[in-house]
């Protein structure tokens, strides 16, 4: 019998009997297995060294003095629901054995047990449980990956982003993804981590922007219970979370001054304690970051320190602005199209050419992101098959003017707007215009344009 | 350091010489073989018929007045601790005393022919594990390395007489 794996945690045994020899000669039996051991003679000193997480495996004797031990296994599922129980019986009591089963012990050792025996249950109790976290983050994972969106683009500068991704994902350097709201830097950093070694390890995403001033180091580090008001339960830092993973902070670029320096710390020390705790932990984590602002000069304006962002900005991606690779345009709207008529249901197949043109032509302050809502917004208000000038939720003036500056253009949108003013009464639009109706019917015709 | 080996109701002593050069040449520390220091009559259980190893470890250490030593009972009688059914030795880890017995390590007692060369490989490994517990090693993930733990006589036969490079680097360390 031996602890699994050197590179986890050594699980911990905790030892419940009222006979010293018993629990000295376990204790000292899975020491030497490299577990980490507790021992207890009675219930209470039981629950008092009892705390969620803290004990893998507890050994519990049947019979002990005070409150037995049937009555403290509920206790300790009270407290620990994922402890593993395992009673520690005489040869008398299997009847009450079998009865803690049923109440959700993990199985049962008569007194004195097989060395053999003792072993094989100790190192299946830890691999199960090993199995079933494993399990819980797997499926945690297929959901975020059912719902992930893929990073599309075909143009030079996303060629560009790609080759990048490529080159620094197996490698364990800090990436610092730069670039507008909604150009997809999460996106960008869940490339290069599912393209990494550690792509089996979670990647946890801190929101710089949305932490709360006072509470950020336990985001980050975590804090025990009763650290401060309302710690009503010891919890995992971020940092802790990832282990063995990502650290993906967005917009990292909020983050206060206290913040700044605890970052560099762990950065550099790859160990911390929770708040209110006194336990070094040790973590083994990737950073990526990103951010939408100019840092550089947030650190000349002395709002970011520098030896952070030095270490921060180890190799940078920057992803393009969309008006800056519009070839990459139609192919978005299409993959969006496809995966939101897929799951809206409706029978929503294409864009016609004038509202791809629109598309095309926006200047998408917003960015993918923005692009992403206005096709969900399409398909839903769409009529039929294909999606049309009119269920794109793009302001129709000021931005096509400002795209398209020939006459031809300026004149689409003239008339576009007046008509609309006019609900498209002809006679008092040709008027309005200083047009004859045939030719309005004829610009009509020539731009498109529909009620 | 020195290190003491003791008999306790073992008899055979070619198999303690052996014993004792052997475990000079992995822990190059002087060896001392003594005579048998006490009766082991107090640490008998008659219900389980088997001596109690914890019991023999704390007579051991009585044993031990130097500041600095290791010392090592080997014996023939069956050992156990009170949870488990047997041992095939214990140690005090990161302590002074270690004892091992060669009562399970003999082919006879699994219906096979003595096996004398066998008995002795058998009876070192176990020596130098139990002792090496006392410099603070745990148990390794090596199947081959000496401080491997197997709960079957015949599974000590996977493992050599070496500790691993880790295992190895690790009692260097602890040795100084």
């Amino acid at each position: 019998m031996t602890n699994l794996n050197k590179k986890d945690k050594p699980a911990s045994i905790l030892i419940v009997d009222d006979e010293l020899s018993v629990r000295d000669s376990l204790t000292k039996w899975f020491k030497e297995d490299g577990y980490r051991t507790g021992a207890a003679a009675d219930a209470n000193e039981a629950l008092k060294k009892l705390k969620p997480g803290i004990w893998d495996i507890i050994f519990l004797d049947i019979k002990l003095p005070g409150m037995d031990g049937m009555e403290l296994q509920q206790r300790i599922k009270s407290v620990d629901p994922n402890a593993t129980i395992i009673m520690i019986t005489a040869y008398a009591s299997v009847d009450t054995a079998v009865k803690s089963l049923k109440e959700g012990a993990y199985d049962y050792v008569t007194k004195p047990v097989d060395p053999d025996y003792l072993s094989h249950l100790v190192t299946n109790a830890i691999k199960q449980k090993r199995l079933t976290s494993e399990n819980i983050q797997l499926k945690e994972r297929i959901q975020e990956l059912y719902e992930a969106d893929q990073i599309v683009g075909k143009s030079p500068a996303m060629s560009k982003v790609f080759d990048m991704i490529k080159t620094v994902a197996p490698t364990d350097t800090t990436v610092m993804i730069k670039g507008e709201s909604g150009t997809g830097k999460e996106l960008i950093a869940r490339a290069i981590h599912s393209n990494s070694a550690r792509r089996f390890f979670p990647i946890i995403t801190i929101n710089c922007g949305g932490l709360t001033e006072g509470l950020t180091e336990s985001e980050f580090f975590g804090h025990e219970k009763g650290a401060f008001t309302g710690a009503l339960y010891r919890r995992k830092g971020k940092f802790e979370m990832a282990n063995g993973g990502t650290i993906f902070l967005d917009e990292v670029g909020n983050i206060d001054a206290k913040a700044q320096t605890d970052l560099l710390r762990v950065i550099e020390t790859k160990q911390f304690t929770r708040v209110g705790g006194d336990e070094i932990i040790m973590v083994d984590f990737r950073l990526i970051c990103a951010t939408n602002r100019d840092l550089e000069l947030a650190v000349k304006e002395g709002k970011f320190r520098e030896d952070l962002y030095y270490r921060l900005n180890v190799f940078s991606i920057s992803i393009p602005p969309l008006r800056e690779r519009r070839t990459d345009i139609p192919l978005l709207c299409n993959y969006y199209l496809k995966k939101l008529a897929n799951s809206t249901n409706k029978p929503v197949t294409g864009i016609s050419p004038d509202a791809m043109e629109k598309l095309k032509q926006y200047d998408w302050p917003g960015n993918v992101r923005e692009l992403r809502n206005a096709i969900e917004r399409a398909v839903v208000v769409a009529k039929g098959s294909t999606i049309t000038v009119e269920d794109l939720p793009i302001p129709s003036t000021s931005e096509a003017v400002a795209q398209d500056q020939s006459l031809e253009a300026v004149e689409r949108v003239q008339i576009k707007n007046v008509l609309e003013q006019m609900e498209w009464n002809i006679t008092r639009s040709a008027e309005m215009l200083g047009i004859d109706r045939a030719t309005l019917y004829n610009k009509i015709k020539k731009y498109g344009l529909r009620k | 350091m020195k290190l003491y080996i003791l008999p306790l109701r073992f008899t055979d002593k070619e198999l303690l010489e052996d014993l004792s050069s052997t475990l000079f040449n992995v822990f190059k520390l002087p060896v001392s073989l003594l005579r048998e220091p006490f009766s082991l009559k107090e640490g008998y259980d008659p219900v389980r018929n088997q001596f109690n190893s914890t019991w023999i470890l704390s007579r051991l250490l009585e044993q031990a007045s130097e500041e600095s030593c290791k010392i090592l009972g080997v014996t023939s009688v069956d050992l156990y601790v009170p949870v488990l059914t047997f041992v095939f030795g214990e140690a005090q880890l990161e302590g002074k005393a270690a004892v091992v017995s060669s009562y399970r390590l003999r082919d006879e007692l699994y219906g096979l022919p003595k096996n004398p060369k066998r008995l002795k490989e058998r009876l070192e490994k176990e020596a130098i594990h139990e002792l090496a517990h006392t410099f603070g090693l745990i148990h390794c993930r090596e199947p081959a390395c000496v401080m491997h733990s197997y709960t079957y006589a015949e599974e000590i036969d996977f493992k050599s007489k070496d500790f691993c490079k880790s295992c190895s680097v690790l009692l260097e360390e602890k040795k100084r």
